[in-house]
C-alpha cells in the first residue's frame, strides 16, 4: 500500500472521527508537504528567498560601498582647505537617508514601498527586495565605514606619503584590507536578510513565506506549513553560518601567511 | 630646500609649533631631537603635509606647498616618508610595496620599476625577499624595505621619524648602515631620533626641539660637546 493510498484511507477515518492522533498528524502533514505535489512549491518559494536575498545584498553593498565612500570621503577633507560643497550635500542626504532608514520598522518600510510608492507594481517579489537591500545598504554602510576606520591610520599616511592620489591609496591599500576586516560582518548582514525576506509577504510578493500561508489557506492547517517554513530557514542559517565560518578559518589562516 | 616660515600648528587648543622658522639646505642631514611630547614627528609631519599648518608657509624647491592650490600628490613624491612602525602595506609583496607608487604615478613603467626594485634590494642585501610578504620579515628587514620604498620614488628629501626606535637593539645598526650610506650619497635627510649615536654619525647639523620650540642649533660635534641652552644641558644629561 502506497503513501496515497494511506492518506485516501485515513483522511477518510478522519472524516468519520474514528483516527488515531497518529493518523491525523500523518494526514496533516501528507496534505501540507506531499498532496499535489506541494513539496515543490517549499522548494520554489526556498528559490526565490535565495535569489531575492542575493539581489538584496547586492543592492545593499553597492548602496553602502557608496555612501561610505561619500562620508569617508567628506570626513578625511584636509582641515584648513575649503571644503567641497557638493560633497557636503550628498554627504548631509546620505545622512538623513541613514536616520530615515535606521529609526522606522524594517516591516513599515517595507508596506509604504509596496502599497504606497510601487502600489501598482507587478513583482512585489522585487519590490520587496529592494526595500530590503535599501534598508541594508544603510547598515552596510556603517559595516564599512567600521571597517576603513578601523584601519591603522599609517597605512593611509604611507600611501599618501608616496605620493598616490587619495583614491589609487583607497582602491590599492586601503580599501582591500578593509574588505578582509568587513567579511564576517557582510556574512552577518546576508543572514539577517535571508531572515527578513519573510517580511516580503506581507506585500504579496512571492517567497517561503507566501507559499507556505498559500498552503495554510489551502488546508486549513497552519501547523506543518508554518512549522516547515521555520525548519527550512532554520536549515539554510545554519548551512551559511558553517559556510562563514570556513570562510573566516581560510581568512585567518591567510594573514599568516 | 626647504624653507620654514612661522610655522605654527595646534591640536585644538593644545599649542604643539609655535611659530618656528628654520632654512634646510640641499644635502644637509637635519638631526631632530628633544624630549617626547615636543613635537618633532609633528614638524616633520608637516613639511610634506600629512599634518597641516595652523599658520605659517613651507617652501619646498621654490613650490609655496602650503599654498591650497599645490599639487599635494607632485610634492610628496619628492618627498620619502620612513614611519617609526615601517607602515608596509601587508596586502602586498615586498615587491608590490615597492614598485606601486613609481607605476601609479607614472613615474616608471612596470618593468622599470621592477628593475629598480630589484637593484634597491640588492643594495640592503633583501633581494631574495622580493616576493615574501611584510608578515614574514623581521622589524629591521621591514624599515629597510620600507626605506627602499620611499627611495623607489626617486625623492630629493628623505624624512625619517623616529626609524630605529621600534627596533630591538640587535637590528638597530643595518638600518642605520642604509641611512648613513644615503647620506654618504649626499640626500637631503631630516631625521628624528631619540638615538644619540646616530644623530653624531649620520647629521650635519643637530637641532634640540622642547615645548614646540627649537630651543639650540649646532653642529653635531659642538652640540653634544657643548650644549649652551640649559634645558639641552638637562636633556642630553638624561639621555647619554
Ligand atoms: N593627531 C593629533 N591630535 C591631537 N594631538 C596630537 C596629534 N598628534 C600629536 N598631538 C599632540 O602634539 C604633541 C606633540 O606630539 P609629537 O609631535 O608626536 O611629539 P614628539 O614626536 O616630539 O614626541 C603631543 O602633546 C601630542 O599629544
Ligand atoms: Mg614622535
Amino acid at each position: 500500500m502506497d503513501l496515497a493510498q494511506t492518506y485516501e484511507l485515513w483522511r477518510q477515518l478522519m472524516t468519520q472521527g474514528d483516527a488515531e492522533w497518529w493518523q491525523t498528524l500523518f494526514v496533516r502533514f501528507y496534505q501540507a508537504f506531499i498532496e499535489g505535489d506541494r513539496w515543490r512549491q517549499y522548494l520554489q518559494g526556498v528559490g526565490i528567498t535565495l535569489v531575492a536575498t542575493a539581489v538584496a545584498l547586492a543592492i545593499g553593498v553597492v548602496l553602502g560601498v557608496l555612501v561610505a565612500m561619500i562620508r569617508t570621503a567628506h570626513d578625511q577633507q584636509r582641515p584648513g582647505r575649503p571644503k567641497n560643497p557638493v560633497l557636503g550635500v550628498v554627504n548631509a542626504i546620505c545622512k538623513v537617508c541613514v536616520t530615515v532608514i535606521r529609526g522606522t520598522p524594517m516591516l513599515v518600510q517595507v508596506l509604504i514601498m509596496g502599497m504606497v510608492i510601487f502600489a501598482s507594481s507587478r513583482n512585489y517579489t522585487f519590490v520587496g527586495a529592494l526595500t530590503l537591500g535599501i534598508n541594508s545598504g544603510a547598515y552596510v554602510a556603517e559595516i564599512i565605514r567600521g571597517g576603513l576606520m578601523s584601519l591603522d591610520p599609517g597605512q593611509m599616511e604611507a600611501g599618501r606619503s608616496l605620493g598616490l592620489n587619495y583614491i589609487d591609496t583607497m582602491r590599492f591599500i586601503v580599501i582591500p584590507q578593509a574588505f578582509k576586516a568587513i567579511l564576517p560582518s557582510l556574512g552577518n548582514e546576508f543572514i539577517v536578510l535571508l531572515k527578513d525576506t519573510s517580511m516580503i509577504s506581507v506585500i504579496g510578493g512571492q517567497e517561503l513565506v507566501y507559499f507556505a500561508k498559500n498552503i495554510v489557506n489551502r488546508t486549513f492547517d497552519a501547523m506543518f506549513p508554518l512549522v516547515g517554513a521555520a525548519v527550512i530557514y532554520l536549515i539554510l542559517v545554519m548551512i551559511f553560518t558553517w559556510l562563514q565560518g570556513k570562510l573566516e578559518r581560510r581568512l585567518r589562516q591567510s594573514d599568516r601567511r | 630646500m626647504i624653507d620654514v616660515k612661522h610655522l605654527s600648528k595646534s591640536f585644538g587648543d593644545n599649542l604643539v609649533l609655535d611659530d618656528i622658522s628654520e632654512h634646510i639646505a640641499p644635502g644637509e642631514k637635519v638631526v631632530i631631537i628633544g624630549p617626547s611630547g615636543s613635537g618633532k614627528s609633528t614638524f616633520l609631519r608637516c613639511l610634506n603635509l600629512l599634518e597641516t599648518p595652523t599658520k605659517g608657509t613651507i617652501t619646498f624647491d621654490g613650490m609655496e606647498i602650503t599654498d591650497p592650490k599645490a599639487d599635494i600628490d607632485k610634492i610628496r613624491q619628492q618627498m620619502g616618508m620612513v614611519f617609526q612602525h615601517f607602515n608596509l602595506f601587508p596586502n602586498m609583496t615586498i615587491r608590490r610595496n615597492i614598485t606601486l607608487a613609481p607605476v601609479r604615478t607614472k613615474l616608471m613603467g612596470q618593468e622599470e620599476a621592477d628593475d629598480t626594485a630589484t637593484a634597491l634590494l640588492k643594495r640592503v642585501g633583501l633581494e631574495e625577499k622580493a616576493d615574501a610578504y611584510p608578515s614574514q620579515l623581521s622589524g629591521g628587514q621591514k624599515q629597510r624595505i620600507a626605506i627602499v620604498r620611499a627611495l623607489a620614488m626617486k625623492p630629493k628629501v628623505m624624512l625619517f621619524d623616529e626609524p630605529t626606535s621600534a627596533l630591538d637593539p640587535e637590528m638597530v645598526g643595518a638600518v642605520l648602515d642604509v641611512m648613513k650610506e644615503l647620506a654618504n650619497e649626499g640626500m637631503t635627510m631630516v631625521v628624528v631620533t631619540h638615538e644619540m649615536g646616530s644623530a653624531r654619525e649620520v647629521g650635519s647639523r643637530v637641532l634640540f626641539m622642547d615645548g614646540g620650540h627649537i630651543m639650540e642649533q649646532n653642529t653635531p660635534q659642538e652640540f653634544f660637546d657643548h650644549p649652551q641652552n640649559p634645558r639641552t644641558q638637562s636633556f642630553l644629561s638624561k639621555v647619554l
